[in-house]
């Protein structure tokens, strides 16, 4: 069993599915912080069998997590403070997200003007759907995995 | 600063204001002549469009008003490879106001958020054609007094249709508006405008065969099967000839029944029809002018 330790101050990601904890740390663009980060692959779990978790030693108030609720709302967030969990966050759909996906309607000006950021605002809540804000093409799970 | 990207950027009440303004355009002409007195109306046309481009200049002109522009990318510096957010910061240098068509969908939004003048969507793909819409509306309040309890049969391209997706979805606003849909199975409403009527609990009904509803209509939206938003040329030439509205097809109507088309036609509407009072389209053309007046107006603040 590997062991990896307990942080001071920062996040534990946990319940990620199985494999996708690059994708994660992609998003979160934590290549970016110069901060400790573990990540654990495939850890055995009770509730999921198989299981990612991501450990990010720094400044809680450093990453906006919102897009992660996009990505994987089954995630646990758990916040942590002098080695301590201090708060276990609910994940809440973010209204808009940037540069995460991409729009693939070959119509939509997305695909010619190449400075333009990607946007997607989330059309319905219950549904869960998001769409391009400049062509409003909704985004389909295909789009997701690219 | 506001611009116009979709119908629905204005309230139920600032159309009606709008709508106001463009009877009294049209009953008091003189009266507006000098409005747009030494303003400038850019017309940015990346693909042609020779009606919607007219129109446009005709408001501004019938203002007062004086118009440059561009009619299709070939001639414009998007041939060298501008992007739409350099050729507004330049264009808003030039012009008080814009009209822009684009073929790439959201095309205008991009330039409004860059731009120092109001940006008018003149037709983004097949995303929005708002001012078509507002022309629509215009025709049907002046025409019937009204904007609700009405059927309305929209016929022909209902699935690559962007003055019909934009048209529903600017009348649902209204009260008792029901809709009957009739197309070919191949060219149905999207499914997001079904689930969308659904939702709101709007009475709708999809048919094949015009003739079936005829009796039933207050309206009918006729549309061209555009031959640009086929992939092939034996599938258009499969559909185009499907909704033919001629005489025969008229004698089935109400006696009070609007012809409405956004045109240009080929010949889903007989010339037969033309003559018929019902045959509201020439109409719409005209009504299409003073909505684009009052909407310059409007964004201009001159109203």
């Amino acid at each position: 069993m590997l062991n990896v330790g307990k942080i001071e101050e920062g996040f534990v990601l946990d319940h990620i599915k199985a494999g996708k904890s690059l994708d994660i740390y992609e998003h979160l663009q934590l290549d970016k912080l110069d901060c400790t980060v573990a990540i654990i692959k495939n850890a055995r779990s009770n509730k999921m069998g198989k299981k990612d978790i991501l450990k990010v030693e720094c400044d809680i108030n450093m990453l906006d997590l919102d897009v992660l609720a996009f990505i994987d709302h089954s995630i646990t967030v758990n916040v942590i403070k002098n080695g301590e969990i201090v708060e276990k966050k609910d994940l809440v759909l973010p209204n808009q997200i940037k540069n995460v996906i991409k729009c693939h309607n070959p119509r939509c000006i997305t695909s010619i003007e190449q400075e333009l950021p990607h946007i997607f605002y989330l059309a319905d809540p219950e549904k869960e759907i998001y769409r391009c804000k400049y062509c409003e093409e909704k985004y389909t799970e295909s789009a997701k995995k690219d | 600063m506001r611009h116009l990207m979709s119908p629905l950027d204005f309230t139920t009440e600032e159309l009606d204001k709008l709508f106001d303004l463009a009877n009294d355009i049209e009953a008091n002409p003189q009266k507006y002549a000098h409005a747009c007195d030494g303003k400038i109306l850019a017309t940015c046309f990346y693909e042609p469009s020779t009606r919607t481009r007219l129109s446009f200049e005709s408001a501004m002109t019938r203002l007062g008003g004086r118009v440059i522009g561009f009619s299709d990318a070939g001639s414009s510096s998007a041939a060298k490879g501008e992007s739409v957010s350099d050729t507004i910061r330049v264009i808003s240098c030039y012009a008080d106001i814009c009209a822009m068509r684009h073929p790439k969908e959201g095309a205008p939004m991009v330039a409004s958020e860059k731009s120092g003048i109001p940006v008018i969507n003149a037709g983004d793909g097949g995303h929005q054609h708002p001012t078509q819409t507002l022309t629509d509306l215009l025709t049907i309040r002046s025409l019937k007094g009204h904007l609700d309890n009405f059927t309305i049969g929209l016929c022909g391209d209902l699935k690559f249709g962007r003055t019909v997706h934009s048209l529903i979805n600017a009348l649902v606003r209204y009260d008792n508006i029901r809709f009957i849909f009739i197309s070919p199975e191949e060219l149905r409403v999207p499914d997001y405008i079904i689930d969308m009527l659904k939702e709101k609990h709007i009475s709708y009904e999809e048919v094949i065969r015009l003739e079936d509803v005829m009796p039933q209509l207050d309206f009918l939206y006729m549309t061209r099967v555009q031959k640009e938003r086929f992939f092939n040329e034996e599938d258009y030439i499969r559909l185009k000839d499907f909704y033919i509205l001629n005489a025969d097809k008229m004698a089935l109507a109400k006696e009070d029944m609007l012809v409405l088309h956004p045109l240009p036609r080929v010949n889903e509407i007989s010339v037969e029809v033309d003559n018929d009072p019902r045959a509201a389209y020439f109409k719409q053309a005209q009504y299409g002018v003073y909505v684009r007046m009052a909407l310059i107006l409007t964004l201009l603040d001159l109203a």
